[in-house]
């Protein structure tokens, strides 16, 4: 048995008061319809804060040149647990390797953040993001250009001055 | 002032079922609303805002939904009897207000036109044979649906209706036995010249006619026909669209009618309280504001403002009631269906004719002993007052002041962990025994 037993006070049965507890009942709802502070959040007009910890949708960090910084090293899908990271690598003349495919399923996501923390070249990354809502179920995987393309700030996990956590 | 011709009578007559009709079915769809916000409100949320300003525009967009939704037909339902409950349902409940005065007379070049549909003679008997006819729809919906859940809670309704219909008529022999006479009218009338409300000289028969009311509307805590949880929704579990709006209508029309009795019949109807100027009635065809010292009455004088402010004091008051019909269906939950038949058999029942025999005998005393007006009203509201602390007593088991007094002793862990370890030995012999015996 735990050594702390919380034990309510209750009642015998057939001692309560009936028409007190239903008076009071009604002096409580009253405070509570008559209370200001509500906790209905107007969303749409007002934005919900996130919290520091919260990873979404992912991010794929570019070069001034507008290529991907990714490397084709192929760490991040190894990593992922949910096994939602397609990588197709190549190499161009110069020897660069470079994705030709890279495709996340969010949908398959889990969104553990493991591919972020496990890229050399701090590459992908999980953004701060959570309205994404879509018509259809395929549009749900990722590809290279729509990574590119996201505009949402990724992760306050990731310091971009301090991008190894050193 | 004269009667009215009769042209300008049917005339009045139509513009007032007109107005009255539409300003019901406005109301009920914005206590729809009202329902929502404040359900929203005590539980902390701030309910439908989206549609219009404040969620002003929600009752349209789901009388729109309603009818754009599908109709279903059960295909084992009595078909006829399906569609016929509705409207069963939804008849009786908006022509009880006819009855109903609802401000002062009203003064026009015609003549001065009382600001009720109809004063009939019967008056509130008129309400207790047409609502007491809502529950054919209800049980006829209940039986039509063939369905098991649809049919509880019809038989429920039916039982629970008839059962409080006999607390609800007791209640209200006070009131007569006070006004003398059935009219609505007069009932007002002698409100206001008692100078008093009859909530006061008649307070145990309030409270009575509030159970009651809230039974015969089947809202929480006697909403054993709708009963969710147990019963999906009871009688209208088939219904949808329209038809299922229609037993809304219904219901929330018989919430209108009821806090407008209990306005008309305890608080004094439209009369503003603390003020002689409204004292109004139609006694032999002239409207008169009360008698003179010789006996003579006292011509009154109508105008518009006056009824005006005698409609804002009547739909406050009723708007009073709306609200606490409200408030008390998101407090309270509900009863267990042999706690509701006990309630209305075994203590209103006895307690309201017992009150009738209070309050006659008490009547018959003043009378014979003279007091008249406020004294008379005084004396009667100390009975009164007598009743109801007794019956409060009674009912809550002399719990009221003092509380819930004992507590179950706090219970000793040791003593509980060893009768456990008892327990358990004792299940360990029982299977070694049952060992033994097995070959």
């Amino acid at each position: 048995m735990p050594a702390t037993v919380k034990v309510l006070r209750r009642p015998e049965p057939g001692q309560t008061s009936y028409i007190r507890s239903a008076l009071k009942g009604m002096g409580l709802t009253f405070r509570h319809m008559v209370n200001p502070n509500k906790v209905t959040h107007q969303y749409p007009e007002e934005a919900v804060e996130l919290s520091p910890r919260w990873r979404g949708t992912h991010v794929m960090e570019v070069h001034a040149d507008g290529r991907p910084k990714c490397v084709a090293c192929g760490l991040c899908p190894t990593i992922c647990p949910a096994n939602c990271i397609r990588l197709v690598g190549g190499e161009d003349d110069m020897g660069n390797r470079y994705p030709i495919v890279y495709e996340i399923d969010e949908f398959r996501c889990i969104f553990c953040g493991m591919c972020q923390e496990v890229c050399p070249v701090e590459a992908i990354h999980v953004g701060r993001h959570f309205e994404n809502a879509e018509y259809t179920r395929d549009r749900f995987v990722y590809d290279l250009d729509r990574l590119m393309a996201q505009d949402h700030p990724s992760t306050l996990l990731w310091d971009p001055s301090d991008p190894r956590s050193e | 002032m004269g009667e009215l011709s009769p042209l300008a009578f049917l005339l009045t007559s139509s513009v007032k079922v007109l107005l009255v009709f539409t300003v019901t079915l406005g109301v009920v769809a914005y206590m729809t609303l009202a329902e929502r916000k404040v359900s929203g409100f005590i539980q902390d949320r701030l309910g439908p805002n989206r549609a219009g300003p404040f969620g002003l525009l929600q009752p349209i967009a789901d009388g729109i939904k309603n009818f754009a939704k599908e109709e279903t037909l059960p295909g084992t339902s009595n078909r006829l009897f399906f569609i016929l409950a509705p409207m069963l349902a939804i008849m009786p409940a908006v022509v009880t207000l006819a009855v109903v005065p609802f401000a002062a007379p009203l003064p026009t070049p015609w003549g001065v036109v009382g600001m009720v549909i109809a004063d009939i003679p019967i008056g509130i008997l008129y309400i207790l044979a047409l609502s007491s006819l809502g529950v054919y729809g209800l049980f006829l919906a209940g039986w039509a649906s063939n369905n098991k859940y649809a049919l509880l809670g019809g038989v429920r309704s039916s039982s629970q209706m008839v059962s409080y219909e006999v607390a609800l008529g007791l209640s209200l022999i006070p009131v007569f036995m006070l006004a003398g006479n059935v009219t609505l009218t007069e009932i007002v009338w002698q409100q206001q010249q008692l100078g008093m409300w009859f909530i006061f000289p008649l307070s145990l028969a309030f409270i009575l006619f509030v159970i009651s009311a809230f039974a015969e509307t089947n809202r929480l805590p006697f909403d054993l026909p709708e009963a969710e949880s147990e019963l999906v929704t009871g009688y209208h579990t088939e219904y949808s669209s329209m038809k299922f709006s229609m037993f809304f209508i219904a219901e929330y029309s018989h919430i209108l009618t009821a806090s407008a009795l209990m306005a008309t019949l305890f608080l004094g109807g439209w009369s503003v309280p603390f003020w002689s100027g409204d004292h109004m009635f139609q006694e032999g065809g002239r409207w008169i504001s009360g008698y003179g010292a010789d006996g003579l009455p006292i011509a009154a004088a109508p105008a518009w403002w006056i009824t005006l402010l005698t409609l804002g004091s009547f739909a406050l008051k009723t708007a009073f009631f709306i609200l606490v019909f409200i408030w008390v269906r998101w407090t309270l939950p509900r009863f267990r269906y042999d706690q509701v038949m006990h309630l209305g058999w075994k203590v209103m029942l006895p307690v309201a004719l017992a009150y009738v025999m209070i309050i006659s005998a008490s009547i018959l005393v003043l009378d014979h002993v003279g007091f008249e007006g406020f004294l008379f009203g005084a004396a009667l509201t100390a009975v009164s007052l007598l009743c109801t602390g007794t019956f409060v007593f009674v009912l809550d088991r002399d719990r009221i002041i003092s509380g819930t007094t004992r507590v179950s002793p706090v219970r000793d862990v040791s003593a509980t962990a060893s009768s456990y370890s008892v327990r358990g030995a004792a299940r360990s012999t029982g299977q070694g025994s049952l060992s033994k015996t097995r070959p």
